[in-house]
């Protein structure tokens, strides 16, 4: 089973979804997101969708979840990306994402979460990011 | 649809987890193939994962048979699956938003429903459940 990997950029968890998700996948990255949030004290997660072709009531389902949990272990969620044929798609389904915010792209998920890029997790702020880095780190 | 014609079909096996995934990859071409525009295309790839899905967990796993047809004028694809397991007891209960029996939304089948043309569903007790969807090209 392939899994999703979690990037930590500051106070900020990236995930760009880029695979086909099986159901198992998507809950094994459920489980592995809250453990990041706790172990990095993470204040915003960031989930990139825009390589998902579907969100199903399955995926639509861990995706609100996943913005619970975050939200009770004190972290903002913002998902991004979503294709327009997947929200008409989403919407007829019956599928609202109560709970999970959303913006169309990266750039505008970042601004919305208000986190420190900079932060390091011991708080020594060594790493300082240059924002120009930022679109790179998205893409790998 | 007695003068349909089926230009290509194509038979998966759904049994675990991943079988979920090939139902939504062999749908996407067979919708491409139809023709169907990028938004029919995911309501109909949608729909299968949905009702894949169901085939797995609720009827322990069944076949989905894949079919690109033509009704003279329009090409479609319409998708039956299968499965042997308990059936439903009240299958105009099972298309109710919100209802189900599992630990899921109860959006799948009524949801899958409202994202395609036509929608079948044959169940009963012990008779497992039978479910065909259809789009068409517009």
């Amino acid at each position: 089973m392939a899994r999703v990997p979690i990037l930590k950029l500051g106070d900020l968890l990236l995930v760009s979804i880029h695979i086909d998700l099986e159901d198992q996948t998507a809950i094994a990255l459920q489980d592995d997101l809250a453990e990041r949030i706790v172990a990095t004290s993470a204040r915003g997660v960031l989930i990139d969708i825009s390589a998902l072709e579907i969100v199903d009531s399955f995926i639509g389902r861990m995706l609100s979840t996943i913005a619970s949990v975050a939200r009770v272990l004190d972290a903002d969620t913002v998902v991004v990306g979503m294709r327009p044929a997947v929200a008409i798609t989403l919407v007829e389904l019956g599928l609202s994402l109560g709970g999970v915010r959303t913006a169309l792209d990266v750039e505008r998920g970042i601004r919305m979460l208000s986190v420190d890029l900079t932060a390091s997790s011991n708080n020594r702020h060594e790493i300082v990011l240059d924002e120009d880095v930022l679109p790179a780190a998205g893409d790998s | 649809m007695t003068s349909a014609g089926v230009a290509e079909t194509s038979s998966i096996d759904i049994a675990v987890d991943q079988d979920v995934v090939r139902v939504r990859q062999a749908m996407r071409t067979f919708a491409v193939n139809a023709a169907l525009s990028l938004v029919d295309q995911t309501k109909v790839v949608t729909a299968a994962s949905e009702l894949a899905r169901n085939t797995l967990i609720y009827g322990g796993g069944g076949s989905a048979v894949l079919e690109l047809i033509n009704n003279g004028t329009r090409r479609g694809v319409r998708v039956t699956f299968s499965d042997s397991g308990p059936g439903m007891s009240d299958p105009d209960l099972a298309l109710t938003d919100g209802y189900t029996t599992g630990g899921g939304l109860g959006l799948g089948l009524s949801g899958a429903r409202r994202l395609v043309d036509e929608f079948q569903l044959d169940s009963a007790p012990g008779s497992g459940t039978r479910v065909t969807i259809t789009k068409w090209g517009r």
